[in-house]
């Protein structure tokens, strides 16, 4: 009885990594709809954080998107991972109009383990209060509409994994360069954190002359 | 100011080393004394000399005994994994500051790839002396744009090989109505004649241009109530007289107005987090009610209960007969409510909040305020909903608009808490009623056109199209008859359209059927 009450509030490494990827599931999948990079009619409704998220229901982005995001699971569970970029290119010209950065920072955490571990860090921050978090940066994003520019082209997009130097690629993965956008200009979204990761969301947008 | 203490260094470094070796070794004594002399000094090779005159410089430094065989297979290969169209890079000449990109690459991060590139044997070659400046420069710029140190990080950056599709061909985002100054306005004739001019225009000097206020109503005595800056104004729309109500004191400022049914008291909620209420036929403050923290943006009345919206999020029912008016305080929304509507049959408050969500309260047990737990909560919109109207022939219908980010009107039936309709309107929406004589409804737009829109209801077949105004339409309010609307615009004026008058041949025949009822006392009885 006692070790289910320790354990009640207690978010491990393993699943702070999976509230990041369920949130960058849910904030890749907003960005694709508020931003009008594919057609409205692709997207579902789906509840989360309690508002109404539009999610992409083309498969090849679906799949795509799972690909990428079980692998991020993986390594932001061993903390190898300091940004992920979704990049925002145009198709024909390939040049980067947008980039969404969420910056992973490692987090101590409260749990008493001796600190020497990082696998066995805890943190005991209520999963509703980081929901909350999740939520205002969720509303955050889709309230960008009213100062990004018009993305008047035919778009599409990549999520780019920033992880340690000592990381190995993986079967299907590349090692890229890093994008720059000409002109660029950012804007901070809210942070929040899970007590074991900090992310940060960042966009960078191509000002219009 | 990087540029500046690049050249400084540069001629301290120049300064102190003595020797006169030509040219071509400068960069060299340069970077032997930013790395404290440590580096290999062919590591640089490639760097470019100050004259931008790449061939000249590039001679002398080739170390071809430097890179393995297996680096050079490495380098030849990664620019063309470069997703992104890396490859395929058409460097801007003119905007590209190739010796401080390429100063400041070599000095903060010893960037290994760059270096490689650099000790390549095929180096001289102008291509790729563009790359690296090119490499350098996103570096710079981005660590800018980070504001951070990244470039030090050094790390690996990933992506998938199975890249998402682009978009088809045929896309339009459909932003665009969002940005584009020519939205078309279709005009659809409808069944009936729409005067899309407005009938009469006045002068708003300082309406507040505020997305969360609401700063106008017409009461049923037919006086239009107005806040323009920190005064709040009378106007008799049948006289045509203006008195002033009120004046707040610098820094404060009616943040909402709202007319008792019967007319007379209006309500004020002001900028410091009360409700007024004054008596206008006296010009007269009859009492203050607090309990908010922050500015009241909404109100709604429901005979002697008047309920506020506030900044802190939470709604207040006062019951403006007793001494302890504060019956009822709502939680429902986490940021400022700026839409709140008792339904026509006050069985339901709507609200609308700056947290996207709209929540429906019902009618208490007790008939007194609200229960405190939101009968339904709909957060299907995407933007701060402050347009609220509820259907006068179907009280179970509820019309909400949202802002900027959503642009659809929507329509809820609150028996099942369903979605009855959605309609994007491609313009922000300020405001929304219905017509008591037509099944119909008018929204208030804000850019491109800034325009009301009438609607056929439920069909949501656009009838007309009212602009005028020059800056979008922040808040329109009913005359009592139900045949005039008048539009108050962030352009700083009032207008008036005649879009719901009563048709002749139909007002004849209801007038007719009156007076036959009013002849025969016999048929009233029966009823």
């Amino acid at each position: 009885m006692s070790t289910a009450q320790a354990t009640k509030n207690c978010i491990t490494l393993k699943g702070s990594a999976q509230i990041i990827v369920e949130y960058l599931k849910y904030g890749i999948n907003s960005i694709l709809f508020q931003r009008g990079i594919y057609p409205a009619e692709n997207f579902d409704n789906t509840q989360q954080y309690g508002l109404t998220i539009l999610m992409s229901k083309d498969p090849k982005i679906t799949t795509f998107l799972q690909n990428v995001l079980k692998q991020t699971e993986e390594w932001l569970s061993k903390n190898m991972i300091n940004k992920i970029s979704m990049v925002i290119t145009n198709a024909h010209t390939k040049e980067v109009l947008e980039c969404w950065d969420f910056k992973m920072q490692a987090e101590l955490g409260d749990g008493d383990s001796d600190g020497k571990d990082p696998s066995k860090q805890t943190s005991s921050k209520q999963l509703s209060r980081i929901q909350n978090e999740i939520r205002d940066v969720m509303r955050q994003i889709s309230a960008t509409v009213s100062y990004l520019p018009l993305l008047d082209c035919i778009c599409t997009f990549d999520v780019m994994i920033h992880t340690l130097q000592n990381t190995e690629i993986p079967a299907q993965w590349d090692e890229t360069g890093a994008v720059f956008i000409q002109n660029a200009q950012a804007v901070q979204l809210r942070s929040f954190s899970t007590g074991l990761h900090k992310v940060d969301t960042v966009v960078n947008y191509k000002m219009s002359s | 100011m990087s540029q500046f203490n690049f050249v400084s260094d540069l001629q301290n470094a120049l300064i102190m080393d003595g020797e006169t070796r030509g040219p071509a070794p400068r960069w060299k004594k340069k970077l032997e004394a930013s790395l404290n002399g440590s580096v290999n000094t062919t590591r640089s090779v490639l760097s470019v000399s100050y004259n931008t005159s790449f061939s000249g410089v590039q001679a002398p430094t080739k170390t071809p005994g430097k890179s393995s065989d297996a680096k050079t297979k490495k380098n030849a290969t990664t620019p063309t994994k470069t997703p992104g169209g890396g490859d395929r890079f058409i460097p801007n000449r003119a905007a590209t500051n190739f010796e401080l990109a390429h100063f400041l690459v070599n000095k903060d991060s010893g960037d290994k790839s760059d270096e490689d590139q650099e000790q390549q044997p095929t180096s001289s070659n102008e291509n790729n002396v563009q790359a690296s400046a090119h490499k350098g420069e996103r570096q710079k710029l981005i660590a800018e744009v980070a504001q951070v140190g990244e470039s030090s990080k050094s790390g690996r950056i990933l992506c998938y090989q199975n890249k998402a599709p682009a978009a088809p061909e045929s896309h339009t985002n459909p932003l665009k109505v969002v940005y584009s100054l020519k939205t078309p306005i279709s005009t659809k004739s409808g069944s009936r004649y729409i005067p899309t001019t407005s009938e009469r225009i006045l002068d708003a000097p300082d309406f507040i241009n505020d997305y969360y206020l609401n700063l106008m109503d017409w009461s049923g005595d037919n006086i239009v109530a107005v806040a323009l800056g920190n005064c709040v104004y009378l106007w008799n729309a049948a006289s045509g007289n203006i008195e002033q109500l009120t004046e707040y004191e610098e820094g404060d400022y009616a943040c909402a107005l709202s007319w008792i049914q019967e007319g007379q008291i209006l309500a004020i909620g002001n900028s410091s987090g009360a409700v007024e209420l004054w008596d206008c036929s006296k010009v007269k403050r009859l009492r203050v009610m607090d309990g908010h923290s922050a500015r009241v943006g909404s109100l709604a009345w429901n005979s002697y209960l008047v309920s506020s919206g506030s900044r802190d999020g939470t709604i207040i029912h006062h019951d403006v007969r007793s001494r302890e008016h504060k019956i009822g305080s709502l939680n429902g929304h986490a940021q400022e409510v700026c839409g709140l509507k008792w339904s026509t049959d006050f069985k339901y408050l709507a609200s609308g909040g700056n947290d996207n969500l709209v929540n429906v309260w019902s009618l208490a047990g007790n008939g007194v305020g609200t229960a405190t737990d939101p009968l339904h909560k709909f957060n299907e919109h995407q933007a701060a909903v402050r347009a609220l109207a509820w259907c006068p022939w179907q009280p179970n219908t509820l019309a909400s608009g949202g802002g900027t980010a959503d642009r659809c009107i929507k329509f809820w039936n609150v028996c099942n808490g369903s979605l009855i309709k959605s309609v994007d309107s491609k313009s922000q929406v300020c405001s929304l009623l219905f017509s008591r004589h037509y099944k119909e409804l008018i929204s208030a737009h804000g850019f491109a056109n800034n325009q009301l829109t009438i609607w056929k209801y439920p069909s949501m077949v656009k009838q007309a199209d009212l602009t005028g105004h020059t800056s979008r339409v922040l808040q329109m309010a009913m005359s009592p008859d139900g045949s005039t609307v008048i539009s108050a615009g962030a352009d700083e004026t009032l207008r008036l359209w005649n879009c719901f008058a009563p048709d002749p041949m139909a007002a004849k025949k209801v007038s007719n059927v009156n007076s036959n009822a009013k002849k025969s006392v016999f048929r009233q009885s029966i009823r």
